[in-house]
Formats: C-alpha cells, sequence, structure tokens
C-alpha cells in the first residue's frame, strides 16, 4: 500500500511537469510542423517568460494579483518579442536549409540568454504561488498534492483543446495546415502566407511564454532554466510527430512520467529513463507515434 | 565544388603557416599557445564533423558525444590502467568510432532533421550516464589533473604533440574526402536517390563516414585531455555541438579547411571579447546572425567567391 501510495504521488508529480512540458512543446510542435523552424530560442522564450512574471508579479506586489496579471501580461511580452523577432530576422530566411534556421536560432538563444542576464541579472528569483492555491489536497490513499500541481493539471486539457480549436476549426488554423503542406500553392490562391507563417510563429511562441509563467510559482527562476527544457521539448516533439498537438501531448506524458517513476526506481540513473523512452519509441516508429505534418 | 590540387600559392601559404606554428610556442606566452591548441583541438573537431555534415550532407547534430566519448576513454584508460600512453591515447578514437558505429546502426534508418533528433536523444543519453555514474566517470564533476607522461606534459611538448597529430589527421581526411570514397559521399550528398540508383549502398556509405568521422572527433577529445588535461560532462552537452556546427559555418562547410578557419575565428573572438565584457555570447550571437544573412558560404567560402573572377570565368563556371 505504501509502495503504491509513493508511485501514485510520482505520478501526480510527473503529470504536472508533463503539463508544463506539453505547453512548451505544444507550442514548439506549431512551430515545428508549419514553419518547420526547429527552434532552439523555444526554450529561452519560457525562461523569459518566467523572468517576466517575476517582473511583473513584483511590480503588482506579489501574492495573488500579482500571478494573475503575470499570467495575463508575461506571454504578452514574450509573444510581442517574437513578433519583432519574426519580422526582422526568420521571415528572410523560410527559404534556406532547416539547418541555417536551426543556427539562427541557436543565435538567438545565446542573445536572449545574455539579454535576461543583462536585464533581471545572475541571482535566483522567486515567483508566490497566488493565494488561492495556497494548501494541499488528499487525494486517493492520503498523499497531500499541492493544490497549484492540480491548477496546472487542469491548464492542460484547456490549453490542448483551445490549440486544436485553432488549428482545426479557425481559417487562419487551416489556412497554416496547407501553406504546411504546400506554401506556394497556398500564395497562388491569394492569400499572405507571409502573416499567416507570423501569427503561428507568435502563438507557438506565445505558449512557451506561458508555460515560463506556470512554471515559475513550482522552481526557482534562474539563467540556464532553459537548457535542459528545450531538449527534452525538441524530444517529446519529435517522439509525437512533427505538428500533431496530441502527438506533444502523448510525448510529454511519455517523458515526464518516465523521468518520475524513474528517478523513484533508480534514484541515480532516474534521467536517464526519458531518454531511453525515446530512443525506444523511435526505434520502433522512427517519425513518431501520431501523424506528423510533414 | 571539387578541390583542385594545391597551387603554388596554396603551397606557399601552407608553408608559411606550418612555419608561423612551429615557431609560435618560442615567442608567445604560455597562454596564446594553450589558446592556439584548443583553436587545433576544435578545428580538428569541426573538420571532422564537416566530413558527414558539408561532405555528407548528414545533420549530425550531435557530434560532441564522440568528442567526449574519445576524452573520457584517453582519461579513464590514463587514470585507471597502467596502460601505455600511447594505448590510453588512440583509445579514444577507437571508442568514439565504436560508438559512432552503434548509433550509426540506429539512426541511419532516417534521414535529415529526423536523424539529427534522433542522434540528440541518443547522445543525451550517453550524457546522462556520464553525467550519474560518479564512481566511475566522476559525474558532473568530471575528472581533473590528469596525469600524463613526460613527453607531452609541458606546456610546449603538449602543443607540439597537439600540433602533430592534428596535422597528421588533417591530411588523412583530406586524402579520403579525396578519395572515390569521398567523390561518392558527395554524390550521395547531392543527390542519394540518383547515388542508389546508379548501385551505390548509400546507407553504408554514410555509416562508414559516421564511423570516420566519429573516429576523429574522438581524437580531437584525446588531444583537449592533453591540452587540458581535464575531461568534464558539458563536452557531450548537446550546446557544444551547436557551437561545433556554428564553426563550420562560420568558416565555409563546402570548403576543406573552412571548419578549421572557423574554429580559429570563434575562438580567437572569444578570447577577444572575453578580455572586456562577460557578455560574450551576445557578440557571439549576433556575429552568428551577421554570417548567416550576408556570408552563406561562409568566410573562406566568401573569400573565395571573391579571388574567382580574377583567375577568369572558366573556373567559376563549376557544375
Amino acid at each position: 500500500m505504501l509502495f503504491l501510495q509513493k508511485v501514485l504521488s510520482q505520478v501526480l508529480v510527473g503529470l504536472s511537469r508533463t503539463t508544463i512540458l506539453f505547453i512548451v512543446s505544444s507550442g514548439m510542435s506549431l512551430i515545428l510542423g508549419v514553419l518547420r523552424i526547429p527552434n532552439v530560442a523555444h526554450g529561452s522564450l519560457y525562461m523569459i517568460g518566467a523572468f517576466m512574471a517575476f517582473s511583473v508579479s513584483h511590480f503588482f506586489g506579489g501574492g495573488s494579483q500579482g500571478f494573475w496579471m503575470a499570467l495575463l501580461l508575461a506571454p504578452v511580452g514574450v509573444a510581442i518579442l517574437s513578433l519583432v523577432a519574426e519580422r526582422a530576422l526568420f521571415q528572410h530566411l523560410y527559404k534556406r536549409e532547416h539547418l541555417m534556421l536551426l543556427l539562427l536560432t541557436f543565435a538567438l538563444s545565446l542573445i536572449f540568454g545574455d539579454l535576461t542576464k543583462l536585464v533581471w541579472g545572475g541571482e535566483y528569483k522567486s515567483v508566490p504561488v497566488p493565494q488561492v492555491f495556497h494548501g494541499f489536497v488528499n487525494v486517493i490513499g492520503g498523499f497531500p498534492i499541492p493544490l497549484y500541481n492540480l491548477f496546472l493539471l487542469a491548464v492542460g486539457p484547456v490549453v490542448a483543446v483551445l490549440l486544436w480549436l485553432f488549428v482545426n476549426k479557425t481559417k487562419m488554423g487551416k489556412i497554416a495546415r496547407a501553406a504546411a503542406v504546400d506554401r506556394e500553392m497556398v500564395s497562388a490562391v491569394g492569400i499572405n502566407v507571409s502573416v499567416v507563417f507570423a501569427a503561428v510563429f507568435v502563438i507557438g511562441c506565445l505558449l512557451a511564454g506561458l508555460g515560463g509563467v506556470l512554471v515559475a510559482p513550482t522552481v526557482s527562476v534562474t539563467l540556464g532554466m532553459d537548457h535542459t527544457l528545450i531538449m527534452e521539448t525538441f524530444l517529446i516533439v519529435i517522439m509525437g510527430g512533427l505538428g500533431n498537438i496530441w502527438g506533444a501531448l502523448i510525448g510529454a506524458l511519455i517523458f515526464g512520467l518516465s523521468q518520475s517513476l524513474g528517478i523513484m526506481i533508480w534514484p541515480q540513473f532516474g534521467i536517464i529513463f526519458p531518454y531511453l523512452a525515446v530512443v525506444i519509441v523511435l526505434m520502433i516508429k522512427p517519425t513518431g507515434l501520431l501523424k506528423s505534418t510533414w | 565544388m571539387m578541390h583542385r590540387g594545391l597551387s603554388k600559392r596554396n603551397w606557399g601559404i601552407a608553408a608559411a603557416v606550418l612555419a608561423f606554428l612551429l615557431l609560435l610556442p618560442l615567442f608567445l606566452p604560455r597562454f596564446y599557445v594553450y589558446q592556439i591548441s584548443l583553436i587545433l583541438v576544435y578545428g580538428l573537431l569541426a573538420t571532422s564533423l564537416n566530413i558527414v555534415l558539408g561532405y555528407g550532407g548528414v545533420f549530425q547534430f550531435h557530434h560532441c558525444v564522440f568528442y567526449g566519448m574519445g576524452g573520457y576513454a584517453t582519461a579513464l584508460f590514463l587514470t585507471k590502467t597502467g596502460l601505455p600512453f600511447v594505448v590510453s591515447f588512440a583509445a579514444g578514437g577507437v571508442f568514439a568510432a565504436i560508438l559512432s558505429f552503434l548509433m550509426g546502426l540506429i539512426t541511419i534508418r532516417l534521414s535529415k532533421l529526423y536523424f539529427g533528433m534522433l542522434q540528440i536523444s541518443l547522445g543525451s543519453l550517453v550524457w546522462a550516464i556520464i553525467y550519474r555514474w560518479y564512481s566511475f566517470t566522476g559525474g558532473d564533476d568530471g575528472i581533473h589533473g590528469i596525469e600524463l607522461p613526460d613527453l607531452v606534459s609541458s606546456p610546449r611538448g603538449s602543443y607540439y604533440f597537439t600540433l602533430a597529430v592534428t596535422l597528421l589527421c588533417l591530411f588523412v581526411i583530406y586524402k579520403i574526402l579525396k578519395s572515390p570514397f569521398g567523390s561518392v559521399l558527395q554524390g550521395i550528398r547531392d543527390n542519394p536517390v540518383r547515388s542508389g540508383m546508379v548501385g551505390i549502398n548509400v546507407k553504408r556509405h554514410i555509416l562508414a563516414a559516421l564511423i570516420i568521422a566519429g573516429f576523429f572527433g574522438g581524437v580531437a577529445g584525446s588531444l583537449f585531455v592533453v591540452v587540458d588535461r581535464t575531461v568534464f560532462p558539458d563536452m557531450l552537452f548537446w550546446t557544444l555541438s551547436l557551437e561545433v556546427l556554428v564553426m563550420c559555418l562560420i568558416g565555409g562547410w563546402f570548403k576543406f579547411f573552412g571548419p578549421m578557419l572557423g574554429a580559429a575565428i570563434v575562438i580567437a573572438l572569444r578570447t577577444f571579447v572575453s578580455g572586456f565584457t562577460v557578455y560574450w555570447a551576445l557578440v557571439y550571437g549576433i556575429v552568428m546572425i551577421f554570417v548567416i544573412f550576408f556570408l552563406p558560404d561562409g568566410v573562406l567560402g566568401f573569400f573565395e567567391e571573391k579571388i574567382k573572377p580574377a583567375k577568369g570565368r572558366a573556373i567559376a563556371d563549376k557544375g
């Protein structure tokens, strides 16, 4: 019984981690699926989102109000930053090789990293958990779970559904999907693909920022928090199938759960389990679990 | 672009560079000799990456795994066994080649971006094991103060050893790329389907190229042990792999000496910029963006384009 309890609590910890991973990777997946940019700077935007959350919540005097304002404003700030980057740099390079785009995003991640250091300094920052989510709930087996983690578990599906509606039910989402398959054809019928691409890029980056804000109260916000995350995000997206939102969800689940359960089973080598899971998945299905857009 | 034989002018440049490199430690302070050694190590690493990247068209995103593997193999042989230095040094390249073969067997089924991504995940697996295996690899501390034999333990000795090994490796890589194998590799890069149609076993050639690239990457890792006497898990972290990719890009990855030049530029720039600001990465990122936008063929590619018209259009009109 005690063992089962332990497993359950690890699963719940893993699931709240999964939510963050999913939100960030779904943005990455959107960008990779439609624009074909392997966006290394995605992790930096996540980090900037977390730092912005700190500043905004600080500005509004911390506490609950600060958190909600941060949740509202920080992703928008990240979106504006990404819009500038897209219009100034990326849009000129869509016809070039993936490798060039990869390196451009790497350059941006270096620049963003240093700018973050310049603006916020190298110290640890913390964002307080809002009043509403103080305290714990006892779930099955009497194990206490922080309320904030339950909040995260609720946010994940909401983001997934909204994103699915955007991609499948809105006109822009449909154009984006068409442009992912054949860009020239879409512009030949008189649609301004450039604007659609910019919108998709910004939405993807906004999700990175949102992930950063949501993770901020649970960790210490610090430089370098982007480094491991970006790698994990890449692997989740590849594992799930490029551009497939549900794939990103499944990938995040596999990654998050194998991580938290792996740490329980074998503390020293816990971190190798998610990578092992990715290798196994890709050996069985080289192009990802679900259908990719390209 | 095919390689022509070395012209008289190029021989002159080569001789001058060689003489410069040989005489360098006699009048430069130790710090700069160390920096030049690093340029040689990273230059070799970038050149080995370029075997598969520039010549094979393979998206080798995580080349540094082999570099780290070579470094760790040499370091562990030196610290845990009593085998002679030569054996320990050679172990670096050999183990890296074996790792490259094993990873290649798995990744070879995929192409382009998927290949690169699977390689990153496999490489991260190796990184995670080394990062956590405290009792064997020293974990995140790595291994420091590795004892070297007298011949290569002095700064000058290690420099000349690094120079000799790097030149030998460059020569061998050059010969490999100029051989029929190298031509086939470039054929596969330019048109894999057609290469397969004329009876070339595409996968086997790519796998061979991966093993060769892994081997020389491993040798670069072993050289780092000789230069720095340390190994640490960051040698296998994916950011270093991207940095090496950038070196290839900046120098020019369709030129043999491009990656070496790129490594020299990056390291010289880093040494110079770090002298007066901590925001080295910012400067580096801006330089990279500049290169991506204005020098897509790298610095070496840019200069060759500039020089070519003077020699007449006939040569410039390449296929």
